[in-house]
């Protein structure tokens, strides 16, 4: 997208900002009218309301009193909402209100043009934006399954949905009982316990020796490199399923099905991949030349290794971890073969909780393990992006 | 490495220069050794220490990770249990020919005998009897049936032998009889609380030249009480399988050169044989089950002697052994297939739907101002970072019917209250949440590949007098299709081993190959058959990945 824009902005004609704003009343008419029993009516009344609105606003008070016709329009929807529908309506009435008070200017006043090359077509003007509508809904798709779970988890009662208290916004009808549950049962307890215990050792594990054979591996000349490479991504390829089946053959063969030491070893092999995959990336941009520096100046291996070679690939060897601890953190397939019950960990348990639909402490987990995750996903991302400066590579 | 200019090579040694200025050679190093040897040396080192690197991962990984693989491979065809459990049966079964439709002989029953007795002593019979039950229905309750009333064919010669001389229901004669001196003496002197381990039991000598099978059945009874018991050999009586070896060995021996212990014993029953009622083997078993004259039930035993068998391999793919050789399974006991194919058609489905939805998405991403595109990523990441029970219990959530989706179609009145949708444990909720659960994995591919695409292509074919739409499909699309295969490629290969997502939300009709996998193993507890359907299942993956290295290279794996 270009910079500089040209475009200039003008104030629509009403035979277009009428029929556009009505029909988007309409549109919304439609819910409200079949949430109400009639969805004609709703199109009908919505419709005529808004293109009523939109003359008003626009012809009658103008861009001039914008500030004030905005204010205004919300504090209709809010009255309406609210009368319709008490707590819960309000808070609806004002997410409309607030959209079609940017909605009527952005349409009447030719706004929506502003960012787009003034050489577009209406056509293509409304292709942009219903791709945009389209993306947006993706993005809903993407992003609701999770930010659902969290309210949920506040419920008061037993149950995995919406109770009528928490959509009147009952303060009765939340609490936090499943998050009490969580730290209260011991269960719950035992399994996190295990969780903690098992995903640090696992990745301790992969990460040492992984980061060690990375280091291998991006050396100029390494017989059979490909085959090398092919093993030691294969935990990442193999069907989880079919690695947890392996396992708990050969392990029980062993004596490790069902010990500490099994689950962690089966861990550490699956958090390998991503060790391995992560550092080789942060050492194609490695400066040999730098090493060779370092034992010029009578360095020895070792000392190279921590002073020279380790803080520069750091960021990859953190990532590649977390990749690592998240794997393990994050399994069930595997433990749930090659653990026994004294190595249940959280996702096992929410799995076996899913499963018989126990009760929602599920879901404050869930919301607890999201908290988690998006810090996780902030590290990685921050490592990623000084790793890249370190590398003079532009912050992608 | 030419040794033309050997002479002017700078930074060698003066001497070394002379003498090449001398004599045209190879040319060399400071030590004196030649420059190409040289070289080869310090690659050979470069390479030994990046494998000196790189083994103690390799080891850990082919120990924890291939190795139990290699083991799936092997248990998808190994049979051991048969001929290990039954090893006289199967070897006298060798010779049978089913195809006569005839019993198998007398031999043939006697070694059954032998092998369902020490079996059933030692609680091995119903693990056979359930791996014999995958192949024939009737199998499992046959043997445990038999292994309960097994004693009364023993029982006839107990009795007989027992009513001749008390002392052959009595544990030390038998023992002395049978057993070495010395192990006798030392086993005398064994203190059982000491803790040391019992002295192992010894045959006397020349013994098993005499009786050989009552030694044989005696020994396999004296490991069996030493080894599982923990007793003592000289207080247990021994099994009545002994009498009937006893029995046996003497109607076929002569023992009247014996002068061992008990050769009184032993002689006054060799005396009394003869005139003992007798009992065949065959009349035997038929007295335990009937079905052990049928002949399916040998053709059964028989078609599993083998240590190795493809029998779990056709199992998965709807077919079975017969003596005719494979044939394919009655239609209504044909599972596999349709699994497989419900497998293939549900990923593919889903693989579709991640392209429908990532490709927007991608492309927006790639369109959008650097500082926007990273933030509407996070909306991508976070999904792909979130716990994927987390994301399986929100759709869980959502997709039930009391669940948001419906609540909210009920609260629009889009749907009536008593008619919501059924949107949970079928094939759509598994397409839905699997979708989601892998679209990540389609989006970060195809967004690294169209970052490379330079917009100005669209410009130039608009600017030349394209549509938009031809400007697209004929410029845009074909450069973005590597990231379509790569993002393809992944999803499906993830989709097509899940095991999570479609157990919760699957229900029975949205249920994936790895289920059944899955409940082979922990609730049949037909490993084989789960090896083999896995194998399987592996072979799938491993063709697909080797496609994706053809298509994206193994190297190119990007992670976030």
């Amino acid at each position: 997208m270009s910079d500089v824009i040209l475009t200039d902005i003008k104030k629509k004609p009403l035979s277009f900002t009428l029929p556009v704003v009505g029909a988007a009343g309409a549109f919304a008419g439609l819910f409200v009218g079949t949430a109400q029993g009639s969805g004609l009516l709703g199109i009908v009344i919505g419709g005529l309301l808004l293109a009523a609105i939109a003359y008003l606003v626009i012809e009658v008070l103008n861009h001039t009193q914008e500030r004030k016709a905005k204010y205004g329009i919300l504090a209709l929807f809010l009255l309406a909402g609210y009368l319709f529908g008490g707590l819960p309506g309000l808070v609806v009435g004002g997410l409309f209100g607030w959209f079609f008070s940017w909605f009527v200017y952005w349409v009447g006043e030719g706004r929506y043009r502003a960012k787009l090359p003034p050489y577009l077509t209406s056509g293509q003007v409304l292709w942009h934006f219903s791709f945009r509508v389209l993306c947006g809904a993706i993005f809903v798709f993407l992003i609701t399954p999770i930010l659902v779970v969290m309210p949920l988890s506040f419920n008061a009662e037993n149950f995995f949905t919406f109770t009528p208290e928490m959509l009147h916004f009952d303060p009765a009808g939340y609490s936090l009982r499943h998050y009490r549950n969580f730290f209260n049962s011991n269960e719950w307890q035992s399994a996190l316990k295990n969780s903690l215990m098992i995903a640090p050792a696992a990745t301790i594990l992969s990460v040492s020796f992984g980061t060690l054979a990375a280091i291998g591996l991006s050396q100029p000349h390494v017989p059979f490199r490909r085959a090398i490479m092919a093993i030691l991504i294969s935990p990442m390829i193999v069907p989880l399923i079919i690695s947890a089946a392996g396992m708990y053959f050969f392990y029980s063969r062993i004596g490790l099905q069902g010990t500490y030491l099994g689950v962690i070893l089966a861990h550490a092999a699956l958090g390998i991949p991503f060790v391995i995959i992560t550092v080789t990336a942060t050492l194609v941009g490695f400066d040999r030349s730098l090493t060779r520096a370092a034992a010029n100046m009578g360095a020895n291996p070792v000392t190279t290794f921590f002073r020279v070679q380790m803080p520069l690939i750091l960021p990859g060897v953190i990532s590649g971890g977390l990749f690592a601890f998240i794997t393990s953190f994050d399994e069930v397939v595997v433990v749930l073969f090659v653990g026994s019950a004294n190595q249940q960990t959280l996702p096992w348990q929410m799995f076996t909780g899913l499963r018989e639909q126990i009760s929602p402490t599920i879901l404050a987990v869930a919301t607890i393990l999201v908290g988690v995750s998006i810090c996780l996903l902030t590290v990685v991302e921050i490592l990623r992006r000084r790793s890249e400066r370190l590398r003079g590579m532009s912050p992608g | 490495m030419s040794d033309a200019t050997a002479g002017a090579a700078p930074g060698h040694k003066k001497a070394s220069a002379a003498k090449a200025a001398e004599k045209p050679g190879p040319m060399v190093d400071a030590e004196g050794r030649p420059l190409k040897e040289s070289l080869n040396r310090s690659l050979r080192l470069q390479k030994m220490r990046a494998l000196m690197l790189i083994a103690p991962l390799l080891i850990f990984v082919l120990l924890t990770f291939i190795a139990p693989i290699a083991d799936m491979l092997f248990r998808s065809v190994q049979n051991g249990i048969v001929s290990e459990t039954l090893p006289r049966t199967t070897h006298r079964l060798a010779d049978w020919d089913a195809t006569t439709g005839d019993l198998p002989d007398e031999a043939v029953y006697e070694g059954l005998y032998y092998d369902l007795f020490i079996a059933a002593e030692r609680k091995l019979h119903t693990r056979l009897g359930s791996r014999l039950n995958y192949e024939m229905t009737g199998m499992s309750s046959l043997f445990r049936q038999s292994g309960r009333s097994l004693d009364d064919i023993g029982d006839v010669y107990f009795d007989q032998f027992k009513d001749l001389d008390p002392n052959w229901d009595e544990a030390m004669p038998w023992a002395e009889l049978l057993g070495d001196p010395e192990w006798i003496a030392e086993m005398q002197a064994w203190d059982e609380d000491s803790g040391e381990t019992m002295p192992t039991f010894e045959l006397a000598d020349g013994i098993s030249d005499l009786l050989p099978l009552t030694a044989e059945t005696y020994s396999a009874f004296a490991d069996y009480v030493q080894s599982e018991d923990g007793d003592s050999p000289l207080q247990e009586e021994p099994w009545v399988l002994v009498h009937t070896a006893l029995y046996q060995d003497l109607m076929a021996k002569d023992v009247s050169g014996y002068n061992g212990p008990q050769a009184a014993m032993l002689k006054a029953a060799d005396a009394a044989v003869g005139g003992f009622e007798s009992v065949t083997f065959k009349d035997g078993m038929e007295g335990v089950d009937g079905d052990w004259l049928d002949h399916p039930t040998w053709e059964t035993i028989q078609m599993y002697s083998p240590e190795f068998t493809n029998g779990y391999f056709l199992n998965a793919v709807d077919m079975q052994k017969t003596p005719d050789g494979p044939a394919m399974r009655d239609d209504d006991q044909r599972i596999y297939g349709l699994l497989f194919k419900r497998t293939m058609f549900m990923s593919l489905m889903i693989t579709g739907s991640c392209i429908l939805l990532g490709y927007p998405i991608a492309w927006l991403l790639s369109n959008v101002r650097v500082r926007t595109a990273n933030l509407l990523l996070i909306l991508v990441l976070l999904p792909f970072w979130t716990s994927l029970l987390v994301r399986t219990s929100a759709w869980k959530v959502m997709l039930q019917q009391q669940g948001v989706i419906n609540d909210v179609l009920v609260w629009l009145g889009l749907i009536a209250d008593d008619s919501r949708l059924v949107m949970i444990n079928n094939q759509f909720g598994t397409i839905v949440a699997m979708t989601h659960i892998l679209l990540p994995f389609m989006i970060l591919p195809l967004y690294s590949v169209m970052q490379t695409i330079p917009p100005t292509y669209l410009r130039a074919a608009k600017s030349l007098g394209a549509t938009n739409w031809t400007a697209f499909w004929r410029v845009y699309f074909p450069q973005s299709v590597p990231g379509i295969g790569a993002g393809s490629i992944l999803v499906f290969i993830l989709s097509i081993g899940y095991y999570i997502t479609p157990e919760i939300v699957g229900g029975t009709t949205g249920t994936f190959i790895s289920n059944r996998i899955a409940y082979h193993i922990s609730s049949s507890l037909n490993w084989g058959l789960a090896a083999a359907l896995g194998t399987i299942l592996l072979a799938l993956v491993l063709g697909l990945y080797y496609a994706y290295d053809k298509i994206v290279g193994i190297d190119n794996v990007k992670l976030g």
